[in-house]
């Protein structure tokens, strides 16, 4: 069994309740913070850990908490990244459902490092319910005195408040959400200046991942280099994977990283390997925006050495050959998967959610998504795939935001790796899906 | 000005002036926008528009959208940008249940289309449609972060996961003898995470 750090208590009755979360050693990080710690240490102690953002980005944390301004007499804002929409992924929801307060502990820790006296907590609106539970476990701390005035009788002060979204996954890139936040339409901010230096309202601004905060409260308690310990090079402590698709045993792991993908996928303790006995065709590793990996890449790199769970080791052999950790939402797809088709739903999403401000980006999707949809016509043509391609490289790097490449890596990834399944269909002039997965499930009461 | 801001739409001042919030929902407000500093109240439009929404019917009018432009001091067109920019906003008429089912990779790998075609029989409606009745509206979303719980379907505050065509029957049937408006507000959501 690997370490956990962020939901061993998970299966703990009413965890989400301060009481049980106290008795189980919550918020101790706040106390050794508070009472024992300078700011300027909490942010040495993540910079050690080698902690890097998990929301898919993975920048190390510490380096940007690091660039955060510090004007004299200007407010300074932590804002936690809770729209987790990137398809394939929803450990923060696990997280913020199951053990509320570790969200908030991480929350209180990080805003007493970074100086930060108020706090937000921005969370997709269709978790709205999410967000109750979230909201009544500030109550608690607020009742209890570990958020308010003078927190444990010190000069901190702290507010923490949730604010909602109205669906929108662009709100996902830290300037579209900073946007969303202030009240206006979700469109990514031109860089720089970045949000450390005017983020929300002009204010130097934190925007870390839910996972990330989260991470904060195990490096404070058991200080940066303990933490470092766990993982392998520059892919320190613990990881939420979401995992989903055609598995035994969908849901949240938390792994160290390190294990390797073929562990991740096969052994009980995680995925349990491929339902109804099939084999395995292919893996998104970590959410839909990485590119999809054929099942021999996944499990071992182009140079034969197994692949882990890392982000160098994913990442081994660049694009041609490899992929990334991205958010940890791991899409496993069986033998009778149609590429094309789960590419459609791809190119269908980030049509749907590009904001629409960059020209590559508003019409490109729009455009993927009309030519795949001829593919599941029967409609295709050969020379579809290399307009496909084409668009996809006109794409990437030319948008304000990532959500470009986000929208063309899963194409260019699809094509270089599965490129025959496309000119099949183009060729006989006809799509069959053969995937026949949820028959079986879905009469089954 | 309204009237020109929301275009097509018809805009009625009468109506505009029965818009007004119950007093537990002005609370609600009240609260949602000491969460901001005085100046920023802007800041509190996307939550106060769901508040605005569960408050008027299920859906944002050109009415209700000037009212919530009053009550945080920007003009109309400033509400109407933001409504109009994110999917859980409707500005038409929906019914009292909108089933929003999920339709991105994992829930399609395990059959949310099938899901879909089963609700579009079982109601006779197509998705986007409401039926005559006005108890339900059936969408399509995207992924709803219910990846490992596929497939799903959002209704009001609740997921339904691991959906079964059984589940679903006995979803609409609870619903049905419900009869009450959904809403992303309600407390008393359901969730089987």
């Amino acid at each position: 069994m690997g370490r956990k750090l962020l939901i061993h208590n998970d299966h703990v009755p009413n965890i989400h309740t301060l009481d049980v979360y106290r008795a189980h050693g919550g918020y101790a990080s706040v106390e050794k913070a508070l009472k024992t710690m300078q700011p300027d240490q909490i942010t040495d102690e993540v910079k050690k850990s080698g902690l890097r953002g998990r929301g898919g980005a993975g920048f190390p944390t510490g380096l940007k908490w690091s660039f955060l301004a510090k004007p004299e007499g200007v407010m300074r804002y932590l804002v936690c990244n809770a729209d987790e929409s990137e398809p394939g992924t929803f450990k923060d929801r696990y997280l913020m459902e199951k053990i509320p307060h570790a969200l908030i502990e991480g929350m209180i820790t990080s805003s007493y490092a970074l100086g930060a006296k108020t706090s937000y907590i921005y969370i997709r609106g269709e978790y709205f319910y999410v967000a109750r539970i979230v909201e009544a476990a500030i109550a608690e701390a607020y009742a209890a005195g570990w958020l308010g005035k003078n927190i444990l009788g010190t000069d901190f002060s702290h507010d923490c408040y949730v604010q909602v979204g109205g669906g929108a996954y662009i709100c996902g890139e830290e300037t579209a959400l900073l946007e969303s936040l202030e009240g206006k339409r979700g469109n990514p901010r031109i860089k720089p200046p970045f949000p450390a230096v005017a983020g929300l309202w002009g204010c130097p601004t934190v925007v870390n991942n839910v996972e990330t905060i989260a991470a904060v409260v195990p490096i404070v308690n058991m200080g940066g280099e303990e933490y470092a310990k766990i993982g392998v090079g520059k892919s320190t402590g613990t990881k939420l994977i979401s995992a989903s698709g055609h598995i035994n045993k969908p849901g949240v792991y938390e792994i160290e990283l390190g294990i390797t993908v073929e562990d991740f996928i096969y052994s009980d303790e995680y995925c349990g390997g491929i339902r109804n006995g099939k084999k395995l065709k292919a893996v998104v590793a970590g959410g839909s925006s990485v590119p999809i990996l054929p099942a021999e890449l996944i499990l071992k790199t182009a140079k034969g050495e197994p692949r882990l769970m890392t982000y160098e080791s994913l990442a081994d052999g660049g694009f041609q050959t490899g992929t990334m950790l991205g958010s940890g939402g791991f899409i496993a797809m069986d033998e009778d998967t149609s590429i094309v088709k789960n590419l459609f739903t791809f190119a269908r999403f980030y049509h749907h959610e590009s904001c629409g401000q960059c020209s590559p980006c508003r019409e490109g999707t729009g455009w993927m998504e009309k030519i795949l949809q001829k593919f599941l016509n029967g409609t295709a043509n050969e020379s579809d795939v290399e307009l496909l391609w084409d668009i996809q490289s006109k794409i990437e790097g030319k948008t304000i935001c990532p959500l470009g490449e986000a929208a063309a890596w899963p194409v260019a990834a699809a094509i270089r790796h599965f490129k025959q399944e496309f000119l099949d269909i183009a060729r006989q002039k006809k799509f069959v899906d053969i995937s026949h997965y949820d028959r079986l499930n879905l009469v089954r009461a | 000005m309204s009237s020109q801001v929301h275009g097509a739409q018809k805009f009625d001042e009468a109506k505009r002036a029965a818009t007004v919030f119950s007093e537990e929902a002005m609370k609600t407000v009240q609260t949602i926008i000491s969460h901001y500093p005085p100046e920023k109240i802007k800041s509190a439009m996307l939550p106060v528009l769901h508040v605005a929404q569960a408050e008027f019917g299920g859906w944002l009018s050109p009415e209700t959208m000037d009212y919530v432009a009053s009550i945080l001091k920007v003009r109309p067109v400033e509400v109407f940008e933001v409504a109009s920019f994110y999917t859980m906003y409707n500005l038409k008429p929906m019914g009292k249940c909108v089933l929003e089912v999920c339709q991105t990779s994992s829930c399609w790998l395990n059959g949310a289309e099938d899901i879909v075609k089963y609700i579009e029989k079982k109601l006779n409606i197509k998705v986007g449609e409401t039926t005559k009745d006005g108890m339900f509206s059936l969408k399509v979303a995207e992924c709803l972060g219910s990846c490992g719980t596929a497939p799903m379907l959002q209704c009001g505050a609740s997921y339904h996961e691991n959906l079964t065509y059984d589940k679903v029957d006995t979803l609409l049937e609870n619903y049905r003898a419900e009869g009450k408006l959904r809403s992303y507000t309600d407390m008393d959501y359901k969730n089987t995470l």
